[in-house]
């Protein structure tokens, strides 16, 4: 116990807490068994298949009797909430717990395929598909926030950037089209960023009007032209790219490196803003203003630059994920068509903790539930979609309530910062 | 030297009243509002493509015919929103009840447009005036939609005195439940309200489409959409068809009475505001934030929640998916543009309500599609959440003190 109250609060595991996590770990093993376990037949079998559809590998099924493994679960579980009460994982809580739901769902799972098969190598391909615009709209939140100007406009520059892209990409190219589109998301977060930092209007009205904007325009021109002249609204996709010798790993390959541009884009940024955000200079200082402006400003940094290039830059990023949907997606432009999605990456960046890796984890888990929603229809489990897709919406609300410890979140986030 | 300095005098003694004008909070929101009009129009105007044609033929030619996209347009807008009135005249001289009744409708159907946005510009600007940024108005519609639709569908063979208030009763808990949660997480556990309320709204968009696709659906139908309503549960119309016009404006109108009398006229109201404006000043005077908070998002939601209920029981008679259309979403608008203050959200509702039934109607007749008010409003919005912009524009002078600015506390939540 000595060790788990450590030298700095952010390492602290409070006991009220700890009590509060062997609970929950124990819970979930209890309802394992409560709402799976005792439905299934004791010669019940499961079938994962493991190639997605369109791969040239073939795998073999993964088939295994269901009711062993959630009884494995079960009493891994338990044991692990056993433990948590008992001695407490201390630092390494959070990890554990990401664990026992993740057993939870796959327990779900192996539950909901007993007797059938499921495709589990495509659900998790179409969970990444799912995880790109809103990890793309996360980073984008993460860009903005950590400079201190809280951005709720992602989803009008999303669908500023899919209307864009679509209309400029169908003129011209994809890639004049894309880079329209990113040019878009950065006008708006212009607008954003003068009104907020310039005008020192508040962030969340500011972003307000552009999202009432984005809506109106996006379908004001798209009813009066895209709607008329079709030509104007066929863009084409960005090809999927296979990338020669990772594709052909087992499993993992066809998941990961078998998609278009987009998603290799995605991994650069997260790498790309990773290294950026706390490995340079720029990092730093973007950071700092975000947390503590006069401090940064005391010691030489601008203040408002910082801030500009920052908005900017997530707006471009915005903008870059708005592309998705129409270049990278559909192949046109739909009224509405990032349908919340903007908010779900705002959900995501607040559920990762306001850095990247962890916006893209939230990502991840949020696409997975959307895939799964999808697929629940063909596994005729009693749960409807409807419900599952409030997943992520219940998570985010969970998360911020500080059940699961709570966030990171900059200091200075939607203050404007006022020079003296 | 005289001479000038009673230039000078005249000058002042003739600006005094422009000065005063020009200090005006009122000047920056009527300019507010002429300039979103202004831009709409060149919204039109660019986006014509007579115009285009016009640009070849020569450069007055092109402003004539922008011109006259931008006026037809707004012509429209007014015919639909409230009537032609050569039409009015000449159905008041045939006499024709019917005539009359058709020519007046698009005055009384903007009013019935109007009514859903007091209640949630009602419900935006209760949370702005205790520091809570209630974003989550439309969801909450939603929410209190389905709790009337269910009172109004099942309670049978009550009389209408009872019933309908009991509906709007359902409304006001269902919308008030879902303000409340966030405003709790809030109190509590520091949960900014805007992240909670934005998922709620989504959490609420997927219940209700449940509740639509399964246990509410008409059994009769495959739409997900409701049976009709009880007609016990109906809220009365003035007049008939085609003017839906019903009692539910005036409850409106009541509902902003209220709330004017809570916020100003009560030691609540006065405790309410001063949370919103100063919470520590507040905490140090012994006001209870917690409750505060729970009660203001509580109240808040009811209200958001009556916006729904009286569509459901006024004007649609049941409940579809995506009945409300973004209510909820332009209400934050228009409690900005009314100051969050009850007497200029009705006004703001109002103006609203035209601009949106004026809508319909002009993209009927002008081919001008409906979302340009959507645009409209984020112009509005814009100037009015940066006045200095109005202020720079029409070179007006800076106010000694900006008491109207909305102060939002942070995603902190301190």
């Amino acid at each position: 116990m000595a060790e788990t109250v450590a030298n700095n609060h952010l390492t602290y595991v409070s006991p009220t807490r700890q009590r509060v996590m062997g609970v929950v770990f124990l819970g979930i093993g209890v309802v394992l068994w409560f709402l799976f376990a005792r439905d299934v037949a004791p010669d019940a079998l499961t079938t994962y298949r493991l190639t997605p559809g369109g791969s040239a590998q073939e795998l073999p099924n993964w088939v295994f009797p269901t009711l062993p493994m959630l009884n494995f679960l079960i009493i891994f579980s338990i044991g692990l909430g056993a433990y948590q009460l008992v001695r407490g994982f201390g630092k390494r809580t959070n990890l554990v717990l990401g664990l026992v739901t993740a057993f939870f769902i796959f327990g779900f799972l192996s539950w909901a395929t007993s007797g059938g098969s499921l495709n589990l190598a495509g659900l998790f391909r179409s969970a990444l598909v799912k995880a790109v615009p809103l990890t793309i709209g996360a980073l984008s939140g993460v860009l903005c926030e950590r400079s201190g100007v809280v951005n709720i406009a992602i989803e009008g520059m999303m669908l500023t950037g899919a209307f864009v892209g679509a209309f400029v990409g169908s003129v011209t190219n994809l890639w004049i089209g894309l880079f329209a589109a990113v040019l878009s998301g950065g006008v708006l977060a212009a607008v954003l960023a003068v009104l907020s930092i310039k005008y020192k209007s508040d962030q969340i009205i500011a972003g307000t009007v552009i999202n009432i904007f984005a809506t109106g325009i996006t379908s004001f021109l798209s009813a009066k032209f895209l709607q008329k002249y079709q030509y104007l609204n066929d863009p084409g996709r960005f090809p999927t790219i296979k990338i020669p010798v990772l594709a052909d790993i087992p499993f993992v390959g066809p998941i990961l490196f078998q998609h278009n541009m987009f998603v290799y884009a995605l991994y650069f940024f997260l790498i790309a803003l990773t290294v950026g955000l706390y490995y340079t200079r720029w990092g730093l200082r973007t950071r700092s203003v975000g947390e503590h402006p006069k401090a940064a400003d005391t010691l030489g940094i601008n203040v408002y630059r910082t801030r500009y290039i920052s908005v900017i830059l997530g707006g471009f990023m915005a903008g870059f994920g708005g592309a998705y949907f129409t270049l990278g997606s559909v192949g046109r432009f739909d009224e509405v068509m990032t349908a919340g999605r903007g908010f779900i990456g705002l959900a995501a960046m607040i559920f990762g903790n306001w850095n990247p890796i962890g916006s893209f984890g939230a990502g991840l888990l949020f696409g997975f539930f959307d895939a799964l929603s999808a697929k629940v229809a063909i596994l005729k489990v009693p749960i409807p979609s409807e419900i599952m897709l409030m997943f992520p919406y219940l998570a985010t609300m969970i998360a911020l309530a500080g059940v699961v410890g709570r966030g990171q979140m900059p200091a200075a986030d939607g203050q404007p910062y006022e020079k003296e | 030297m005289s001479n000038s300095d009673k230039a000078q005098e005249k000058k002042k003694f003739a600006g005094v009243f422009l000065d005063e004008i020009s200090k005006s909070p009122l000047t920056v929101t009527i300019l507010a509002i002429f300039s979103g009009l202004v831009l709409g129009g060149l919204l039109v105007a660019v986006t014509s493509e007579d115009v285009y044609a016009a640009v070849r033929v020569s450069f007055g030619e092109t402003l004539r015919v922008a011109w006259d996209a931008a006026w037809r347009t707004y012509k429209a807008l007014f015919i639909g929103s409230v009537g032609d009135p050569a039409r009015i005249m000449a159905a008041f001289q045939s006499g024709d009840a019917e005539a009359i009744r058709r020519a007046v409708n698009p005055f009384f159907e903007s009013l019935v447009q109007s009514t859903p946005y007091i209640f949630a510009g009602l419900a935006v600007a209760l949370g702005f005036r205790v520091g809570l940024f209630n974003i989550g108005a439309e969801g909450q519609l939603f929410i209190g939609a389905t709790t009337t639709v269910v009172v109004a569908l099942f309670l049978k063979g009550l009389p209408a005195i009872i019933h309908v208030p009991l509906a709007l009763l359902a409304g006001f808990i269902g919308g008030g439940f879902w303000g409340f949660i966030p405003g709790w997480l809030k109190a509590k556990t520091g949960g900014h309200e805007v992240i909670n309320t934005i998922m709620m709204n989504y959490i609420a968009f997927r219940l209700s489409e449940f509740l639509l696709r399964g246990p509410l659906k008409n059994p009769e139908g495959y739409s997900p959409i409701t049976a009709e309503i009880q007609d016990s549960a109906k809220l009365w119309r003035f007049f008939e068809s085609p003017i839906r016009f019903h009692i539910g404006f005036f409850i409106a109108l009541f509902c902003a009475y209220l709330v004017y009398l809570l916020l100003f006229k009560t030691t609540w109201g006065f405790t309410l505001r001063t949370v919103g404006s100063n919470p520590h000043a507040a905490r140090y005077a012994g006001m209870n934030i917690v409750k505060s908070t729970v009660v203001a998002m509580f109240l808040s939601g009811g209200l958001a929640g009556l916006a729904g209920a009286n569509e459901v029981l006024g004007v649609n008679h049941n409940l579809a998916v995506a009945f409300s259309s973004g209510y909820g979403f332009d209400s934050i608008a228009l409690a900005l543009l009314g100051k969050s203050h009850p007497l200029g959200v009705v006004l703001a509702a109002i103006l609203f309500g035209f601009l949106r039934n004026g809508a319909i109607q002009m993209q009927l007749t002008a081919g001008i599609p409906i979302d340009i008010i959507s645009v409209l409003q984020a112009a509005i919005l814009a100037f009015i959440a940066a006045p200095a912009i109005i202020r720079t524009i029409y070179r007006l002078k800076e106010p000694e003190m900006d008491l109207d600015t909305i102060t939002l506390r942070g995603w902190g939540g301190n």
